[in-house]
C-alpha cells in the first residue's frame, strides 16, 4: 500500500465501478495527482459493485440513459470484459405487448439496431428452456451482454495508476470532509488528511452519509433487491463459457433470469420495496457475506419463484437443482429513479457521482469527467444533474417515498405522462382551493400541484363538437383529456387564466447584476428598464442550458423567470456564473411570487376592467413589464406569452394570489374567462406556435441556429458559449428543428392513433433519418393543435429533409404513419405573424 | 422399515462478520444477520430425509423459538421435511427447560399416535453451545442416546452409529427408539430446490406454547474476546506466486 499523499488536485472516494470510472476518465481528462480510496479491500470493496447482476439492455425510453448505456457498453468491449448474450424482454400481456413496440420505436429513435420482435416460437429457439406457452412475444436485442465490473473497474484503476496519475488507498475510510468559505477544501481518512480541490463522491449506498459529512445532500436511498442462484442446472453442463443463452426479462413479472455459469440467477424487482437507511448499512466486519449482501428474506421472494417455475419449468422445476445462493442485494434509489450526477449545490468542488449502475458506470464516469474538466459533456446529463432538486425533494421522507413508489416500476409500463401518487399536496398555489372547486385534474411540477385541465370545463367539449378530437384508443388518452383542446379553443376565442406558480423566480441585483446577467445570456440584457427579454442560455459548447425570460426591473435589479421543473438547476447556473467580486447577489424569490397568466383576445378587455392604468396596445407594449394596480394589489404585469395569445404574466406577492385570481375571476365572467391548464400552456397553445421547450427540443447536443433562435446579430458582450455559437452560426446546420403534422391517424385496426412524443421520424418507407452529427430524428414533443386541427410534432431534421411538404412518416406502437413537414424553422404553425399578440 | 422421525433444530444468528452483543450484553445483536439452524443440525435434517427416502415413513422438525423461528422450520421442510412443530417460545429457555418442552411435546406426540423411532439434535447448539438438550431428553424418555454422531446406518432394525472421538470412531449399535446427536460432517447437506420451497409453504405446521417453568440456569452475560484481528500475507505476484499458492492449498487440505 503506497502512502497517501497529504494533497491531491482530486480525491475519488468509492472504488467500485462508478469510482474507478472517475478515476479513469479524469486522468484521460488530463488531471493528475489523483487519489481513489475506498473503505473496503481491492478488487471488491464490498459494495453494489460486488454483487451486481452486471447485464446491460441498452434500450431505455430516456435518451440520456441509453446514451450513457451505449458508450458505457462501447467502453467495457474495448477493456474486453464485455460477453455479447443477447436479451429478450417477454410479454405475458397485450399491454406489455405494445409496450414492446414502444421499445422498438425508442431503439429507433436512439440508435439501437438490430433489435425485433419475436414470437413465442422464435424465443424458444433462442431460450429453449423457457415454456413459451405462457408468453405472447417478445423484444429481442441481440447487443445484451454481461459485463465483468469489477474488472472493468480494476483495469481502468490499474492504467490511472501505471501513468502514475493516480495514487490508490483500500481500507482507508473517511472520517470528514472540509469545507471552508464553500468550497471542498480536504478529506479526513483513516490513514490521514487530503487537502483537495475537488472531491468526487461515488460511493453508491453510502454516499448521503459522505455528503452530509461536508454539509450536502445526496438524495438516494439504499433499497433492497432480491436473487438468487439455483444450479447446477443440467442445461449448462456443456457450457464452454458463463453465459450462452439470452437474458430473459419476464417483464410483467417484474423478474429475470440469466445464464451464469452452472446456475441460473433470478433477479426481482417485484417485492415490496425494502428500504434501508445508509448509516444502517452494517459494516464490512460485521456483515456476514458484504455490507450490501444483506440477509435474505424469504417470504418476500415466494411468490417470484412461482413466476420463475412458471416460466422456466424445466430448471426451475428441476428437484436437483438447488438455490444456492440468496441475497438481499443493495443499490441505489432515487426520487425519480435518475442518477445524481455533478456538482453538489452546497458546496463547490464536491461533486457527486451517485445512483449510478453498471449498464452506466463507464459511460457517466466519462461524462462526468468531462463535465469537471470542460463544464459539460458531450452526452447532456440535464435530467441526472444532481442541482434539480428542491429541497423538500431532497428529504429522507420524499426520497423514501418515491424510491418505494418506483421501485415496482423498474420494468413497468410507464405511460409518459405518468404521475406519482406518494407525497403530493407539498406546494400548493395561493389559488389551490379555488382550482380544485373547479374540478382540477393536478400534475405535479416541482412539488407544485397544477392544474392540468379542469373538469368544470367539460361543458366545453359540446360547444366545441367536432374541433375537439377525442381519442379512442386507451393509451394515447390515459394522463389526458379532450377538455385540454376545449380549453385552448375557449382561450383562443376568448380569453384563459393560467396558474403559473410552478414558475422558478430569482432577483439578481447590485452593482454587477447587469454583467452578472449579460454573462450567461445570449441576448442583449442592456435594456430600457420595463424590458423583458427571452434568452437561450448556453453551455460553454453553445448548446441550450435554458432558456428563460429576464425582466428589467431596475438599474441593478434583473428578475429571471424559468420553468419549476429545470428551476433549481437554472439557479444553479446563474450562482456559479456570479462575479467572484460580490457585486451582484441572487436571490431566490420562488416563494414570495406567485403568476397568474391571463391570455387570450379578451385578456386586454379583462385587465382593463380591473385596473386604472394603461392595458393598451400602445400604452404596454409586447415585451414589456411594469407595476400596475389592480384593486388593492400592486401587480406585476410583464406582456408576454407561450401560448400565442395577447395578455400578461401577473406576478404578486404569494399571500395576494388568491385575491387576484378572484378579481379576474369576476371580471371575467363577462368576458367569457376560462380556467385553462397546462395541457394546454405546456403542450397546444405553446406547439401550435412552434416555442421549443427546455428538456425537449431544448439541450446541450442542439446548439441555437439547429433550433432556429438564433438573432440577426450577436451582442458584442461576452457570454457563455459566445464563441461556439459565433462558430454555429458560420456553419450549416447539421438539422433544423421542424414542425411536422400528421397526415393520418388511421392505424391497422381502424382506431386513430395519437404519439406522444419521442418516437422516430423516418422516411415514408421506414428508413432512418441520420443527420451529419449521427443523430437520429426522433419527435421533441407532440401534442394537438386544435385551432389547426391537427396533430402537431416537433424534430430536428437533417437539411435534406427540412424542407415542407416533405412526406416522411413516424413510428408509434409498431406501424407508421404519414406525416407531412409543415414548417422547417421557427416560424409558427398559428398565426404566423404574430398578430394576436402584437395586438 | 418405515421409520418415524424428528428433527430437532434451534434458530441461531447467521453470524459470520465480527459479532457484536446489544447494550445490555445478553445477545448478540443480530439486526444486520440472517437466522439460520446450525450445521450439526442441518446434517441431522439431511439424515432424517436420506432416511425417509430410502425407508419410507415420516419426518417431523421441531424447533423451540420465537414466532420467527417458522422460517427455519419451513426452510426444513423445503429440504424434504414433512412437518414441524413449533414450541413458540418469547422468553429464552435454558438446556433444561427446553428439554422439558421438548420432552412434553413428544409425549403429547406419542398420546396422540406418533412414536418417534429417532430423535436427531444437533451436537449442540450454534450459539449457546450448551451440549445437553439431547441428553437431557434421552435420559427423560429412558432412551438410548449416542453423541457426536459422524455416521448412521440402519441395520437390524437398530442403527448403527459411529461417533467421533480423539483419534478416531467408536462404533455403536442401539436400539430403536433412540436419540442420536449428530455432528457437521455426518452428510453433505442438500440445497432446497424451487419446488421444494413452494412445497415447504403448504406443509403442516403446528404451533403450540410450552410453559418455561423454573430454570436452573441463569445467564449473566456474553463476552466477546478481544480482537485477535487477522493477518494478510502476500504470497507473491503473477505467475511466480503459483507454486506458494499450491503449497498452501496443500496444507489447508483443499487439494494435493
Amino acid at each position: 500500500m503506497s502512502t497517501l499523499p497529504g494533497s491531491a488536485r482530486a480525491v475519488v472516494i468509492g472504488a467500485g465501478i462508478v469510482g474507478n470510472s472517475m478515476a479513469h476518465h479524469l486522468w484521460r481528462q488530463g488531471w493528475s495527482d489523483l487519489v481513489l480510496l475506498d473503505k473496503g479491500p481491492f478488487p471488491n470493496p464490498g459494495g453494489s459493485t460486488g454483487h451486481a447482476s452486471n447485464f446491460i439492455f441498452p434500450v431505455d425510453h430516456s435518451k440520456e440513459m441509453t446514451a450513457l448505456t451505449l458508450e458505457s457498453v462501447r467502453q467495457y468491449k474495448d477493456l474486453g470484459v464485455f460477453t455479447e448474450s443477447g436479451g429478450i424482454e417477454v410479454a405475458r400481456t397485450e399491454e406489455r405487448m405494445q409496450e414492446l413496440q414502444r421499445r422498438m420505436s425508442s431503439a429507433a429513435s436512439w440508435g439501437v439496431e438490430p433489435v425485433s420482435m419475436v414470437t413465442p416460437a422464435e424465443i424458444k429457439e433462442l431460450v429453449p428452456f423457457i415454456d413459451e406457452s405462457v408468453i405472447i412475444g417478445g423484444f429481442y436485442s441481440p447487443g445484451v451482454g454481461v459485463v465483468d465490473s469489477l474488472r472493468a473497474g480494476t483495469i481502468m484503476r490499474e492504467r490511472a495508476q501505471e501513468a502514475g496519475a493516480l495514487t490508490v488507498s483500500p481500507l482507508t475510510e473517511v472520517l470528514g470532509i472540509d469545507v471552508e468559505r464553500g468550497r471542498v477544501r480536504r478529506v479526513r481518512t483513516t490513514r490521514g488528511d487530503i487537502e483537495a480541490e475537488v472531491v468526487v463522491i461515488a460511493c453508491g449506498v453510502w454516499s448521503p452519509r459522505i455528503a452530509r459529512m461536508a454539509g450536502a445532500t445526496i438524495p438516494l436511498t439504499p433499497a433492497v433487491h432480491q436473487m438468487i442462484d439455483v444450479g447446477p442446472v443440467p442445461h449448462f453442463a456443456e457450457s464452454k463459457s458463463h453465459i450462452e443463452y439470452p437474458i430473459v426479462r419476464d417483464m410483467d413479472t417484474n423478474m429475470y433470469e440469466r445464464q451464469d455459469g452452472s446456475g441460473l440467477e433470478i433477479g426481482s424487482y417485484a417485492h415490496r420495496a425494502i428500504l434501508h437507511d445508509p448509516d444502517e448499512i452494517p459494516s464490512i466486519e460485521q456483515a456476514s457475506l458484504s455490507p450490501t449482501e444483506l440477509p435474505f428474506t424469504q417470504a418476500d421472494f415466494d411468490p417470484q419463484m412461482e413466476d420463475a417455475l412458471e416460466l422456466m419449468p424445466e430448471i426451475v422445476g428441476d428437484e436437483s437443482v438447488g438455490v444456492k445462493y440468496a441475497i438481499n442485494g443493495l443499490l441505489s434509489l432515487t426520487p425519480d429513479g435518475l442518477p445524481l450526477l455533478g456538482e453538489t449545490p452546497e458546496v463547490k468542488g464536491l461533486w457527486s457521482c451517485a445512483a449510478v449502475w453498471v449498464k452506466e458506470g463507464p459511460g457517466i464516469g466519462a461524462a462526468v469527467a468531462e463535465w469537471m474538466t470542460h463544464g459539460e459533456s458531450e452526452i447532456d446529463l440535464h435530467s441526472s444533474d444532481i442541482a434539480r432538486f428542491w429541497d423538500h425533494q431532497k428529504t429522507r421522507a420524499h426520497v423514501r417515498a418515491r424510491a418505494a413508489e418506483g421501485f415496482n416500476k423498474t420494468y413497468g409500463v410507464v405511460h409518459p405522462g405518468e404521475q406519482w401518487a406518494s407525497d403530493r399536496d407539498v406546494r400548493l398555489p395561493p389559488f389551490h382551493a379555488r382550482e380544485r372547486e373547479l374540478g382540477a385534474v393536478f400534475f405535479e411540477a416541482a412539488g407544485w400541484e397544477r392544474p392540468h385541465w379542469y373538469e368544470s370545463n367539460s361543458a366545453l367539449l359540446d360547444a366545441y363538437g367536432d374541433r375537439v378530437t377525442r381519442r379512442e384508443a386507451e393509451w394515447d388518452s390515459r394522463w389526458w383529456s379532450p377538455i385540454i383542446n376545449a380549453e385552448h379553443l375557449a382561450m383562443r376565442d376568448r380569453a384563459g387564466m393560467v396558474d403559473l406558480s410552478a414558475f422558478a423566480i430569482f432577483d439578481i441585483a447590485g452593482p454587477g447584476a447587469l454583467h452578472a446577467v449579460q454573462g450567461v445570456s445570449v441576448r442583449q440584457m442592456d435594456v430600457p428598464i420595463g424590458r423583458v427579454v427571452y434568452t437561450p442560455i448556453l453551455s460553454p459548447g453553445g448548446g441550450f442550458k435554458a432558456d428563460l425570460t429576464i425582466m428589467r426591473l431596475g438599474e441593478e435589479l434583473f428578475r429571471v423567470v424559468t420553468g419549476g421543473a429545470h428551476g433549481a438547476a437554472d439557479k444553479k447556473w446563474f450562482t456559479d456564473h456570479l462575479p467572484a467580486d460580490g457585486t451582484a447577489q441572487l436571490s431566490d424569490v420562488t416563494t414570495g411570487w406567485t403568476t397568474l397568466g391571463l391570455w387570450g383576445p379578451r385578456a386586454r378587455d379583462v385587465l382593463a376592467s380591473v385596473t386604472s392604468d394603461d392595458v393598451s396596445h400602445e400604452g404596454f407594449r409586447f415585451a414589456s413589464c411594469r407595476d400596475i394596480e389592480i384593486d388593492t394589489l400592486r401587480v406585476l404585469a410583464s406582456r408576454i406569452s407561450y401560448v400565442g395569445d395577447l395578455g400578461w404574466e401577473l406576478y404578486v406577492p404569494m399571500e395576494q394570489g388568491a385575491r387576484l385570481w378572484d378579481i379576474l375571476w369576476e371580471a371575467g365572467r363577462a368576458h367569457g374567462v376560462v380556467p385553462v391548464g397546462i395541457g394546454v400552456y405546456g403542450t397546444t397553445g405553446r406547439l401550435e406556435k412552434c416555442y421549443r421547450a427546455y428538456g425537449f427540443e431544448l439541450e446541450t447536443e442542439y446548439n441555437v441556429v439547429e433550433a432556429g433562435m438564433s438573432g440577426p446579430k450577436v451582442k458584442d458582450e461576452d457570454f457563455v458559449g459566445r464563441d461556439a455559437h459565433m462558430r454555429h452560426r458560420e456553419e450549416d446546420p447539421a438539422a433544423i428543428l421542424c414542425t411536422l403534422t400528421v397526415d393520418d391517424h388511421t392505424s391497422q385496426s381502424g382506431a386513430k392513433r395519437y404519439m406522444l412524443g419521442r418516437e422516430p421520424i423516418q422516411t415514408r418507407a421506414g428508413g432512418p433519418l441520420v443527420d451529419a452529427k449521427g443523430r437520429r430524428s426522433y419527435v421533441t414533443s407532440a401534442g394537438a393543435g386544435p385551432s389547426i386541427g391537427k396533430h402537431i410534432l416537433m424534430a430536428y431534421l437533417p437539411p435534406e429533409q427540412a424542407v415542407v411538404g416533405t412526406e416522411l412518416s413516424v413510428l408509434y406502437l409498431g406501424e407508421r404513419y404519414p406525416v407531412t413537414v409543415d414548417i422547417a424553422g421557427p416560424t409558427p404553425i398559428f398565426d404566423p405573424e404574430n398578430t394576436r399578440i402584437r395586438s | 422399515m418405515a421409520l418415524n422421525i424428528l428433527c430437532c433444530v434451534k434458530r441461531v444468528p447467521m453470524t459470520g462478520g465480527r459479532i457484536v452483543l446489544t447494550a445490555d450484553e445478553q445477545a448478540i445483536e443480530t439486526r444486520h444477520l440472517g437466522f439460520t439452524i446450525s450445521p450439526h443440525e442441518e446434517c441431522g435434517v439431511e439424515e432424517a430425509v436420506r432416511l425417509i427416502e430410502a425407508n419410507g415413513g415420516s419426518s417431523t422438525v421441531l424447533a423451540l423459538g420465537p414466532a420467527e423461528a417458522e422460517e427455519q422450520l419451513r426452510d426444513c421442510m423445503a429440504l424434504g421435511i414433512d412437518r414441524a412443530i413449533h414450541l413458540v417460545a418469547g422468553d429464552e429457555f435454558d438446556g433444561q427447560a427446553t428439554a422439558r418442552a421438548i420432552v412434553e411435546a413428544i409425549e403429547a406426540e406419542r398420546a396422540a399416535g406418533t412414536e418417534y423411532d429417532i430423535v436427531f439434535f444437533g451436537n449442540e447448539s450454534a450459539d449457546a453451545g450448551g451440549f445437553q438438550v439431547g441428553i437431557r431428553v434421552a435420559h427423560a424418555l429412558g432412551r438410548p442416546c449416542v453423541t457426536g454422531v459422524k455416521a448412521v446406518a440402519l441395520e437390524d432394525g437398530g442403527l448403527r452409529l459411529e461417533q467421533e472421538v480423539p483419534g478416531g470412531r467408536d462404533v455403536y449399535r442401539v436400539t430403536l427408539p433412540a436419540v442420536v446427536t449428530v455432528k457437521e460432517g455426518l452428510n453433505l447437506p442438500r440445497y432446497p430446490s424451487v419446488p421444494g420451497r413452494l412445497r415447504a409453504k403448504k406443509k403442516p405446521l403446528e404451533a403450540r406454547t410450552p410453559e418455561r417453568g423454573s430454570q436452573g440456569v441463569e445467564k449473566v452475560r456474553l463476552v466477546v474476546p478481544a480482537d485477535e484481528g487477522s493477518q494478510t500475507e502476500v504470497l507473491g505476484r503473477g505467475p511466480e506466486a503459483a507454486p506458494a499458492v499450491v503449497e498452501l492449498l496443500e496444507r489447508i487440505g483443499v487439494a494435493g
